[in-house]
């Protein structure tokens, strides 16, 4: 294929910007197994600091990991029966149902030290909650919550689902039997896109977790910026470079998902 | 469902039960609750206004305006520009430099701060780079040439997907028209393509302007000294343990990217706040 002067000017413009949003991920993959930084790559290769993440942060990570499952627990059993009201409620097109929807997207929306604030305003008093980890996994749902309501609810909106459930109703299926028997099995591939995508914002969370954590409840991110803050380069990156072998699985599932889904629904 | 009956539809209500009663215990109630402390401070509601009337908090307020305007304008250009050209083009790799230019989407606010860091800080590339090149290393991550960047770099991929997803349904035989009617590219980009993509451009750039408002992460990470408003809010809240002050700021921060994110809707008459 012949290309225009043209094409060439803006491929090198892309990879530009490309190698603006890559470099410095290579970079910090590398800082985080290079001996001395400083000194550069002739130093050598080690898992030294890989090892001393490990030692140091540990518990940042399962706990990270265990409050990303519970968010996705509690999201999927109050997001999906939300949005299958938003998608029916007085055939999915009333006001109350687009107040909702408005309402949710405020966590998003609204700068998360502000919803941060607000929850240690409002409940920072009751101690054993402030000092477990729950509080933090409230913030995440909050925030989260509409990610996996949108790709569920555009779902819903996109298939045959109503024509699919009167055929049920005719048979005499009830709103439960229809619920679990026919509407969960068809959304299935928002479910999943919703899923991924609360996962990877919950384990990258930071803006209201910072505010939210104490000492005992430190997650991933709140150990990231602690290492960027008090230890070595190598050891920021070298912490980093783990987050981000636990994130990039997840992005390409994403964009999998997305791909495959895409002849259905644009998420 | 043209036949439910009114009873049929309360029972729809009892499905978002579990979602909302979260909201609102969680969302709704402490957010008015932050009002009520905001106006509880020595100056009682007036604090509301101390973003103004105060000098530290009104410079706070207008850089951090002025940074979000400036890093939304590049982005756009940079995103549209970017975002055209690989929805228009096939070739070899292209697959892959698209999610290698959406991958950034994901990560939290510190870990961008970082990436700056790894660029424009004290041992970063371009300080090595232009060291070699003119014998002067440029560091300048901490401050707010390096929050430029860092809100540029989780920008850019959140407006390139929204480019492409308006440019694949525009019309090619629009185009062709007006390119058989004798207009030039540049033509055909101002009157045909920018019209067309603007709603998308305005929406995306709504959500990019409130992100970066809003953005604390990438603050913190580069440095507690720079003069952004939720860097401001912070220091207030852990600092001088002003807590009234703190929320009121928080409260006018919030109204102010929800105010951004309302008027761009109604310009674009698209939905610009559900997806942020």
């Amino acid at each position: 294929m012949k290309h225009s002067f043209r094409f060439y000017v803006q491929l090198a413009f892309t990879l530009l910007v490309c190698a603006f949003l890559i470099v410095p991920i290579v970079l910090s993959m590398l800082a985080g197994i290079t001996d001395n930084f400083f000194v550069g790559l002739s130093s050598g290769f080690t898992l030294r600091w890989v090892g001393q993440v490990w030692d140091t942060y540990q518990l940042t990570i399962w706990r990270s990991i265990a409050i990303a499952l519970a968010c996705l627990v509690v999201t999927t059993i109050a997001g999906v029966p939300l949005a299958y009201m938003l998608a029916r409620y007085q055939g999915g097109n009333s006001r109350l149902a687009r107040a909702i929807e408005e309402l949710l997207m405020m966590p998003v929306a609204v700068p998360g030290l502000a919803t941060a604030l607000a929850l240690i305003m409002a409940y920072g008093q009751y101690r054993e909650f402030r000092s477990s980890a729950l509080f933090i996994l409230v913030g995440h749902v909050l925030f989260t919550l509409p990610f996996m309501v949108r790709p569920v609810l555009a779902v819903m909106q996109s298939s045959q689902l109503s024509v699919l459930e009167e055929a049920a109703a005719s048979l005499g299926a009830g709103l439960g039997q229809r619920f679990f028997g026919v509407v969960i099995p068809n959304v299935f591939s928002g479910i999943l896109a919703g899923a991924l995508m609360v996962v990877t914002l919950s384990i990258g969370e930071f803006n209201i977790t910072w505010m939210l954590h104490t000492p005992l409840t430190m997650t991933l991110p709140v150990g990231l910026a602690d290492s960027y803050a008090s230890m070595r380069l190598e050891v920021g990156s070298a912490y980093t470079l783990i987050f981000f072998l636990m994130i990039i699985p997840l992005l390409i599932a994403m964009q999998w998902v997305t791909h495959t889904t895409q002849s259905r629904v644009r998420l | 469902m043209k036949t439910a009956s009114a009873a049929g539809r309360q029972i729809y209500l009892l499905f978002a039960a579990p979602g909302l009663t979260l909201f609102l215990a969680f969302w709704l109630l402490p957010m008015l609750r932050l009002v009520e402390v905001g106006a509880s401070g020595p100056s009682g509601a007036a604090a509301y206004l101390a973003v103004l009337t105060n000098h530290h908090y009104f410079m706070s307020l207008l850089s951090t305006l002025l940074l979000s305007a400036a890093v939304t304008v590049a982005t756009l250009l940079i995103a549209s520009l970017v975002g055209l050209f690989l929805q228009r083009n096939r070739f070899p790799g292209k697959a892959i430099l698209l999610s290698m230019l959406t991958f950034p989407l994901a990560f939290p606010g510190v870990v961008v701060g970082f990436m700056v860091i790894m660029l424009a800080g004290r041992q970063g590339l371009i300080g090595v780079v232009s060291n070699w090149l003119f014998r002067d290393a440029w560091v300048f991550a901490y401050s707010l040439g390096g929050l430029f960047l860092g809100y540029l770099y989780f920008s850019i991929p959140r407006v390139i997907l929204t480019v492409m997803a308006a440019a694949e349904k525009l019309d090619p035989a629009l185009e062709e028209a007006a390119r058989s009617l004798g207009a030039n590219p540049l033509r055909i980009f101002t009157d045909v393509v920018m019209p067309a993509l603007s709603p998308a451009l305005i929406s995306s750039g709504a959500i990019c302007f409130a992100t970066s408002v809003g953005a604390f992460g990438t603050a913190f990470t580069l440095a507690t000294n720079i003069d952004v408003l939720p860097m401001a809010i912070y220091n207030e809240f852990t600092s001088y343990a002003n807590f009234s002050m703190a929320a009121a700021l928080s409260i006018v921060l919030g109204a102010v990217t929800w105010l951004v994110l309302a008027v761009a809707r109604s310009w674009s008459g698209s939905a610009a706040g559900a997806a942020a």
